[in-house]
């Protein structure tokens, strides 16, 4: 187990690697030059080579990838070109609201994939099974922005029940999360359904059945306890699908997260803050899967770590 | 009989009109809410270029300079009075008495010229230091020789005199701009890197917090030099927030002023809604939106082609394309702008004549590429284009792409055409110099520059200098005509294809007062908050 564990830690300090380096070479590769971004429309060319000297953009991009390596292992991030403060700062302080978007969303995932699945298996191949498998089909399918702008004008303009984006209390992470969970509560339906069907064909559940227990416990007592193991597993990988989730969202809602300082680090090309926040986002991510994989032989002993 | 009639009916009407009118006059006090999409970058007046931040700096700082607000008209700010010497080189500043910091500092002649010092040295990496470049000393302070400005002398604490090294009628403009305001040097040294984040200036406005990613809170300044104003007590900035949920918001009576404009795709039905009547102020901007065209490479290095496409496209139909935010435009001045020539009428729309000209031109078949930022409506204005270009037989491939990347085309020369909108000029300052160096002249037509056309008439520019090099107020006329004439050469040589000034909607809520002009100020960007007030302020 110990093994193991140093073992998938070791190759998550190597996938970071790889993640740094890749987005470092794709910055590179926009054809754009973040000097001209900073310098603006009045400088005059010997202005803007003092910033590429100042910001070391003059050198080979294999050093200045060794020298952001360098301070990255220190726990430095960088100085924003835009803000001109630092970085890890920056995305230290947009990232609690992210964190709490996503806890939100696993929530709301959960708490609609879970009934609804249930509800499908139970009623296989009837009306009910269809109309949830429908509906979570749609809910899979539907653009973020479309979905959150929907949220926001019934919810929150037509009938006033939540605040109109922002944030602040429980109230306003509703719709968020909402939003940003709906898809996986549609995708979590799917798997629960179909593992609700091959658990309630087991011997057990008939043996409970031939007991005489109603079919209420028989599902919830003895059915959701094992049907429910795989998607329990699964939570840790939504980290990454959320993680780019999270831009769409926040600059519907007004989350003041990660997503958003990525978003405008974007259009203003922030270099430092898109590896930042591209870095801790991967942190995540991989923090995510090795939670996942680590939580799978706790909750089914069939699985063994090697 | 009748005269009474009118005569009752204009006294009935001025009776119903009075405590309309009692309820519009400022009152101190209140607050109001506007929201922006990003959060700002920065509140250093020295570093911030953005329209978001352009106007919350001009309410926290003050330069020697500025506007009657609602305006383009220059007056004296923290300056009291100025002398100019009569070679146009010398500018002798008198301070106003008793302008404080919001840290209660007195400010001084010392902070003038650190100010200035600081926006032209490298180390600010400022994108508006090369505004200063007349400066003496500018050299060597940007070529990071020194830190000192050697042209800026300080005889006494309320005394600044500027020696220039060429004479710049434009001069009393950038002692308007937002770099060059006044920042005091102990708090800057203080704050260090949180300096954007904290600022203190002398302005309106005092700033409070700042929650990143959320909002920014400013107070009224009570110890502001000019007595009466601003009339709000507070003032709250939103941030993430989408303009269309923020429409939703100003509707529900949340918000005061959607700050990012109205969106494109609800345009037509905010207007339509006779309820916004008195809710939407419409107003000129010194904006106009163009295609470039690389006279460097064939086929734009032939005037005729270039001549062409300014033919060639249909102004009117893209002003409609985008529901008339715009007014078709004749000449690469705006209308507003000192020195627009209303006489010149510029190119009509002619596919006929166009195709002659291509036929005279004798350049064959052409194709070619339109670069354009990748966010509405500009794509949509690109295909309009490229559709009138195509009916006189010009092929125009587009390419759309992120602001930074149409900036690097545009920069490097290797874009033949581009369609400016998303980057274009709006001016910094009102005057007609500012349309010309930057983009039109040889300056901006280098590596990096911001003149895509790569344009370079060094007559022109010959020309732009002398009518610069007039600053006394008796040749003022004389300057304004000469940079007409300029323009109309300019047109001549066609290395733009002018398409439209936008215009300015602001839509704000129907608790905020103050004339129609101050909410689409030609110089503080979108709203000038200090001259705003709030009706229920109590």
């Amino acid at each position: 187990m110990l093994g193991y564990l140093a073992r998938r830690l070791a190759a998550s300090l190597l996938i970071l690697l790889g993640v740094s380096i890749v987005t470092f070479g794709l910055t590179f590769m926009i054809p754009a030059d973040p000097v001209a971004m900073i310098a603006g429309r009045n400088s005059t060319p010997q202005v803007r080579e003092q910033i590429r000297v100042q910001l070391g953009l003059d050198r080979p991009v294999p050093e200045q990838y060794v020298r952001y390596l360098g301070r990255l292992v220190q726990g430095d991030l960088g100085t924003s070109y835009a803000r001109k403060s630092d970085v890890g700062e920056l995305v230290a302080s947009r990232l609690p609201p992210t964190l709490l978007l996503m806890l939100g969303a696993i929530i709301a995932e959960l708490l609609i994939g879970i009934p609804a699945g249930i509800y499908a298996a139970t009623r296989r191949g009837r009306f009910g099974d269809k109309a949830a498998m429908t509906l979570s089909f749609l809910s899979v399918s539907t653009p973020q922005f479309v979905l959150g702008l929907t949220l926001l004008y019934l919810f929150a303009y037509l009938w006033s029940v939540f605040p109109l984006g922002g944030y602040g209390t429980v109230w306003h992470l509703v719709l968020p999360a909402l939003t940003l969970g709906l898809a996986g509560g549609g995708w979590y339906s799917r798997m629960m359904r179909s593992s609700m069907i091959e658990v309630l064909r087991n011997d057990y559940i008939r043996t409970a059945r031939a007991k005489g227990m109603s079919e209420w416990r028989v599902t919830m007592k003895h059915g959701l306890r094992n049907a429910i193991l795989p998607i329990i597993a699964m939570i840790g990988l939504d980290v990454g699908i959320f993680m780019s989730g999270v831009v769409v969202v926040e600059n519907v809602f007004g989350w003041p997260g990660i997503g958003q300082l990525m978003w405008q680090a974007i259009q203003s090309l922030d270099i430092p803050v898109i590896m930042g926040v591209t870095i801790v986002a991967a942190c995540f991510i991989v923090l995510g899967n090795l939670v996942a994989d680590l939580i799978a032989p706790l909750i089914d002993p069939r699985i063994r770590l090697r | 009989m009748k005269k009474l009639l009118i005569s009752a009916v204009a006294a009935l009407a001025l009776m119903a009109a009075a405590p309309a009118a009692m309820a519009d006059a400022p009152k101190q006090g209140g607050a109001a809410t506007i929201t922006f999409n990003n959060d700002l970058t920065t509140l250093d007046p020295q570093v911030g270029y953005d329209w978001q931040n352009w106007s919350v700096i001009k309410s926290i700082f003050d330069g020697l300079m500025d506007y009657k607000p609602g305006t383009t008209e220059l007056e004296p700010d923290l300056a009291e009075s100025y002398t100019v010497s009569d070679d146009g080189l010398t500018y002798t500043f008198k301070l106003r008495d008793g302008v404080k910091f919001h840290n209660g500092r007195v400010m001084t002649s010392a902070d003038v010229k650190y100010s200035f010092e600081r926006a032209v040295n490298p180390a600010t990496q400022s994108p508006g230091g090369g505004y200063f470049g007349m400066i003496a000393g500018y050299d060597d302070v940007a070529g990071g020789k020194a830190t000192t400005l050697s042209g800026i002398e300080t005889p006494d604490d309320k005394t600044v005199v500027f020696k220039l090294t060429r004479p710049d009628a434009t001069f009393l403009h950038l002692m308007a701009i937002n770099f060059g305001y006044i920042v005091p040097k102990e708090e800057v040294e203080k704050a260090g890197a949180d300096w954007g984040k904290q600022p203190v200036g002398t302005g309106a406005f005092k700033f409070v917090e700042w929650t990143p990613g959320q909002n920014i809170k400013l107070e009224r300044n009570k110890d502001y030099f000019r007595a009466g104003v601003p009339y709000l007590d507070n003032i709250t900035f939103e941030f993430g927030q989408d303009p269309t949920v923020a429409v939703l918001r100003l509707k529900k009576g949340e918000i005061d002023i959607v700050g990012d404009g109205i969106p494109p795709a609800q345009f037509a039905e905010i207007m339509a809604d006779t309820a916004n009547k008195d809710l939407i102020a419409e107003g000129e901007q010194l904006h106009t939106g163009y295609v470039t065209m690389n006279v460097t490479q064939p086929p734009f290095d032939n005037v005729k082609v270039r001549q062409a496409v300014n033919m060639a496209i249909n102004k009117d139909r893209i002003v409609r394309l985008i529901n008339n935010r715009a007014a078709p435009a004749s000449q690469a001045l705006p209308p507003a702008m000192p020195g627009y020539n209303p006489d010149n009428k510029g190119y009509a729309h002619d596919p006929e004549g166009a195709k002659k000209l291509l036929a005279e031109a004798g350049v064959g078949e052409i194709t070619t590429e339109l670069y354009v930022m990748n966010v509405d409506p500009n794509p949509r204005i690109a295909q309009a284009i490229q559709q009138d270009l195509a009916a006189v037989g010009i092929k125009a491939e587009i390419r759309s792409l992120a602001q930074a990347e149409v900036i690097a085309a545009g920069g490097s020369g290797k874009a033949p055409m581009i369609w400016s909108g998303g980057m274009a000029w709006i001016a910094d300052f009102p005057d007609p110099a500012n349309f010309y160096y930057g983009i039109l002249g040889c300056a901006g037509a280098v590596e990096g520059g911001w003149n895509w056309s790569k344009y370079c008439n060094k007559a022109l520019d010959d020309r732009a200098t002398k009518a610069d090099a007039m600053v006394k107020d008796d040749q003022q006329a004389a300057r304004i005509a000469e940079w007409k004439a300029i323009f109309d050469d300019v047109l001549k040589d066609a290395p733009w294809a002018p398409v439209f000034n936008e215009k300015r909607f602001t839509y704000h809520s129907a608790r905020l007062g103050g004339d129609p002009a101050l909410f689409t100020d030609p110089i503080h960007i979108p709203v000038n908050y200090d001259y705003i007030f709030a009706k229920d302020a109590q």
